[in-house]
């Protein structure tokens, strides 16, 4: 249990520094780099709380298919001659004022909350795929076929904004 | 119990949502604005999982799952719109698009 403890010490600590990073780095590339590894550090939380499904759904749809459409539009776009005349410092310290003052908010709300904890994560079966499957196709099959429906509308929209010709 | 508190989660969970935030404040490249989004959504998917998991209740993960979905069509329509900007204005810079400023 000691063990389980330290892996979300060191995941947490690799997720905050990746998406401090994402923000810092100067090319948008290293940008999708470090969102990258923070989406890689959200899987191993899936995976800590037992829910292997969506770690395996979180690694195929972020790190598989959006991290490769970033990559792509970063590389087609020449994105050299960023940050030409970058924000006035003054916004860039009050935007990260009142970031750290709902950062600060919400702590301190959250801290000390130990309401509505019934079940011990490292005992749960409900992230199993047999799982949550039968609560998927069952309960959920609504949704489910609705949102090939959306898909299909994202990728006829996806399309037609990409096409070359004007419309 | 020795499992991790709660708590944890939801501290974790709120200084990811607003590293976001300030991303989305502080940069002015409409793709890491998109990127700081994606964040923000990572962010409210693991407490959801979490609070999922802590409760034993399999409906928060498929709500999770459902977010996934929504997320990457609200991805693929966002970069499509980046690249028809790039195609007219050759800039992803947001201070360029001013025209609908009042």
């Amino acid at each position: 249990m000691l063990f389980t403890r330290y892996l979300f010490y060191f995941l947490t600590i690799l997720a905050l520094f990746s998406s401090t990073m994402v923000l810092a780095s100067r090319k948008p590339i290293h940008s999708v780099l470090f969102l990258t590894l923070t989406f890689f550090a959200i899987a191993g939380h899936y995976i800590l709380l037992n829910a292997q499904f969506l770690a395996v759904v979180h690694i195929i749809v972020y790190a598989g298919a959006i991290m490769v459409l970033f990559l792509f539009t970063v590389m087609l776009l020449n994105l050299n001659k960023d940050e030409r005349s970058p924000k006035p410092a003054w916004v860039k310290i009050m935007a990260v004022i009142a970031g750290g003052m709902l950062m600060l908010t919400l702590i301190g709300v959250f801290r000390g909350y130990e309401g509505m904890t019934t079940a011990d994560p490292s005992l749960t079966q409900i992230g199993l795929v047999k799982n949550l499957g039968r609560v998927l196709y069952h309960d959920y099959l609504l949704p489910f076929e609705l949102s090939s429906i959306l898909f299909l509308t994202a990728m006829v929209g996806a399309v037609l904004l990409g096409k070359k010709e004007q419309i | 119990m020795t499992a991790i508190p709660i708590d944890y989660y939801l501290i974790f969970c709120s200084i990811l949502f607003c590293t976001g935030v300030i991303g989305v404040l502080i940069k002015r490249n409409a793709l890491v604005i998109l990127m700081s989004i994606e964040l923000m959504i990572n962010s409210i998917n693991l407490l959801l999982a979490a609070f999922a998991a802590y409760t034993n209740d399999p409906a928060g993960q498929i709500f999770v799952f459902f977010i996934m979905v929504v997320a990457a069509a609200e991805v693929a329509i966002g970069l499509a719109i980046i690249v028809l900007i790039y195609r007219t204005t050759h800039s992803i810079d947001i201070h360029v698009l001013n025209k609908l400023k009042w």
